[in-house]
């Protein structure tokens, strides 16, 4: 089967659409089957993501997060390897960006503690994602069983950590005490109120910024570098990869480390921009719904914001939904994550074998 | 101190029965070359399936049917992505577990309206404990006794199951045609297939068999374990069970063992929690916890014996077409 008589377009658009839309379609199947009205419960999705200033900030505050573990599966997938261990990573970025503005918040301005927190993000994640990139690469342990079991270390660690040594003397809360505010991402809507710009309250901050910011940077690091060309090497064809004198542990561990480090900065985000403390499980399931984001946008990362948008709109909109249909839960959001991740991962050969073949009858004839 | 020793086994048996059937289920699926990253989700939605079928109809048997059926029809989807459309076996287990976390909560509310929980189940809708014969009789025998009485009487049938299907999987897997045909297929499917034997029908029945094991942890879980479901009650079983599938090196009585150990570390961490020992003070209940994950990830690493999978694991098989 020939790729190169298929129109671009078909494997860009139509087939990630058929495979979004199949997921929509099973997700209104059970909303009926609950006994609500799937268009009606849409309407109250979109109107809840995207119909006040409000919502499309709490839309983009989640995307934020989605981009950052979106980005993160995808470098790795570009390398052939499944990070499945972006829960972990992101969890112990935080811990890294917690402990740089509980260690400065007193003593430092924004300025030097803004990059030092964003270093210690980079710094722990990849630190949680090295030991699971050496076994592979240098070990031959599935790096899948390896990245799972550090999400389990992961937690424990930090429930360690906070209930142990981090938490508030006095308090039976499990959160470290609040930064001040000298360590808090600024919100955007506080940014853009001086110049006139009203955007409505929400926790948007300015880990959005980065996150795009990101998005660039992985685009010129695996489409316009050396490192990146060795990189899909690896991914497409390992034999050759090493044929070709790639040293392919390097590869692995080096994208395993900036996978690591991406997932971290949704500590950023939650910790620095939207807790100001160190807390529990603030990791939410960001990691896994990376996976789906990343399956979404074909890993590239444009297609990474936009299927990061489309799950943040989800949970924005999924809480609206939940106020105004009581009968549909939150979670609904998180079954349509699944069905977006059958379709457009599992059973992405489903459409695309047949469709890909009509094209090309159609291309011979 | 015998008796607290007693007590912690006891507990250990009742802590490890799910993990002993997700695990034997792995097996099956794994051997026969599916990765089973779904244990998780097919646990979840079974437990769910269980305690919503026998709250409804009273009975823990009917619950038990509806949680193999739902976790058998979870192992199929699996096996349609996976074996049917080539698809990839991680993420077709990541999109199960996700769907069943969403989909058994939203179902829950909105049929029981209980905060994502099932109706406390009591009486002939839970399995409960079964005495041995003799066990009130000898319990006043030393040593024997508590063995027989506390360690070994007292637990609901699930759990003697979970101990049975090891030597019936043992047998299975080593002594049938259709185990040494679904090692082949794990190992070597091209040779299967040229043996004339369809691999994707022994791979769908080798999920099957999984599935129906995953029901049966659930169902415990749910019915047996606890008065009901909970939200997100697998907490991870799942994972650990694949850990120790892992651990034993896809065979069953290593798996049995593994399953036992990480059990009864379950078991320590409860009694460790706030005690102090002498000389090295309190160990942190997360350590302890932690434990399966680390020792699973030194063995990957080779550094304590090595862990070799099937050889065709994760591998879709296609038919060569002349």
């Amino acid at each position: 089967m020939s790729q190169a008589k298929v129109p671009a377009w078909v494997n860009i658009a139509l087939i990630p659409f058929l495979n979004i839309m199949l997921a929509f379609v099973v997700s209104g199947l059970i909303i009926l089957a609950i006994g609500e009205d799937p268009i009606e419960a849409a309407g109250y999705l979109i109107y809840g993501a995207f119909g006040y200033d409000e919502g499309v900030g709490y839309t983009l505050y989640y995307a934020t997060n989605l981009i950052f573990t979106g980005l993160a599966v995808s470098v790795a997938f570009k390398g052939g390897l499944f990070n499945i261990g972006g829960e972990g990573q992101a969890y112990i970025g935080g811990l890294g960006v917690g402990l740089v503005c509980l260690a400065l918040d007193h003593t430092m301005p924004f300025y030097i503690i803004a990059p030092l927190a964003i270093l210690g993000a980079a710094a722990f994640g990849a630190a949680w994602a090295y030991v699971p990139a050496y076994l592979q690469a240098r070990r031959g342990s599935h790096i899948v069983i390896t990245t799972i079991m550090f999400n389990f270390i992961a937690s424990s660690l930090m429930v360690y950590l906070i209930v142990n040594w981090l938490k508030e003397d006095g308090r039976m809360a499990p959160n470290s005490r609040t930064f001040e505010e000298n360590a808090w991402m600024p919100y955007l809507h506080e940014l853009f109120s001086p110049l006139g710009i009203d955007i409505g309250d929400s926790p948007l901050n300015v880990a959005f910024i980065i996150a795009l910011v990101c998005c660039v940077f992985v685009w010129g690091l695996i489409w316009h570098t050396r490192w990146g060309y060795q990189l899909r090497t690896l991914g497409t064809n390992p034999t050759a990869a090493k044929y070709a004198g790639i040293d392919t542990a390097k590869v692995t561990i080096w994208a395993m480390l900036i996978s690591g480090g991406l997932a971290g900065f949704v500590g950023i985000n939650e910790i620095m921009g939207v807790n100001h403390s160190l807390l529990l499980n603030f990791t939410a399931g960001y990691g896994f719904a990376g996976i789906a984001v990343a399956l979404m946008g074909r890993n590239h990362p444009i297609g990474i914001i936009l299927a990061a948008i489309l799950f943040g709109a989800l949970y924005q909109g999924g809480s609206e939904l939940a106020f105004e249909i009581p009968t549909i839960t939150p979670e609904i959001v998180i079954v349509i994550q699944g069905l977006v991740i059958l379709f457009s991962g599992a059973l992405e050969h489903m459409f695309k074998d047949r469709i890909e073949g009509f094209f090309i009858r159609r291309a011979v004839a | 101190m015998f008796e607290t020793l007693i007590l912690m086994l006891d507990a250990t048996m009742r802590v490890s029965t799910p993990l002993i059937f997700a695990a034997l289920a792995g097996l099956y699926s794994e051997r026969a070359g599916i990765v089973d990253i779904g244990l998780e989700g097919k646990i979840l939605g079974s437990a769910f399936a269980a305690a919503a079928g026998a709250a409804v109809f009273g009975s823990a048997w009917i619950g038990l049917f509806f949680g193999i059926m739902a976790s058998v029809s979870l192992a199929m989807v699996h096996g349609f992505a996976c074996i049917t459309h080539r698809g990839d076996h991680i993420v077709s287990g990541v999109a199960i577990n996700t769907i069943v976390a969403g989909l058994t909560v939203t179902l829950s509310m909105n049929w029981f309206g209980m905060g994502g929980q099932t109706p406390t189940l009591s009486g002939d809708s839970r399995f409960l404990s079964v005495t041995l014969p003799f066990a009130d009789a000898l319990a006043n025998v030393p040593v024997i006794g508590l063995i027989y009485s506390e360690l070994l009487s007292g637990h609901n049938i699930l759990v003697y199951l979970a101990f049975a299907m090891v030597p019936v999987t043992y047998w299975v897997i080593y002594k049938t045609r259709f185990g040494l045909r679904l090692r082949a297929v794990g190992e070597n499917p091209h040779a299967v297939d040229t043996a004339g034997i369809s691999v994707a029908f022994i791979r769908y029945r080798a999920l099957i068999v999984c599935g129906i094991l995953c029901g049966l942890a659930g169902a415990y879980l749910s019915t047996a374990h606890n008065a009901g479901f909970l939200k997100d009650m697998s907490a991870g079983k799942g994972y650990m069970a694949l850990a120790a599938l892992i651990f034993g090196k896809w065979r069953p009585v290593p798996v049995l063992l593994a399953c036992l150990l990480f059990g009864f570390l379950d078991a320590v961490a409860i009694r460790m929690q706030g005690v102090v020992i002498p000389g090295i003070g309190e160990v942190p209940v997360q350590a302890i916890e932690v434990l399966p994950y680390v020792l699973t990830v030194l063995l990957l690493a080779g550094f304590i014996g090595k862990a070799i999978g099937p050889k065709a694991i994760g591998r879709p098989y296609v038919k060569e077409r002349a």
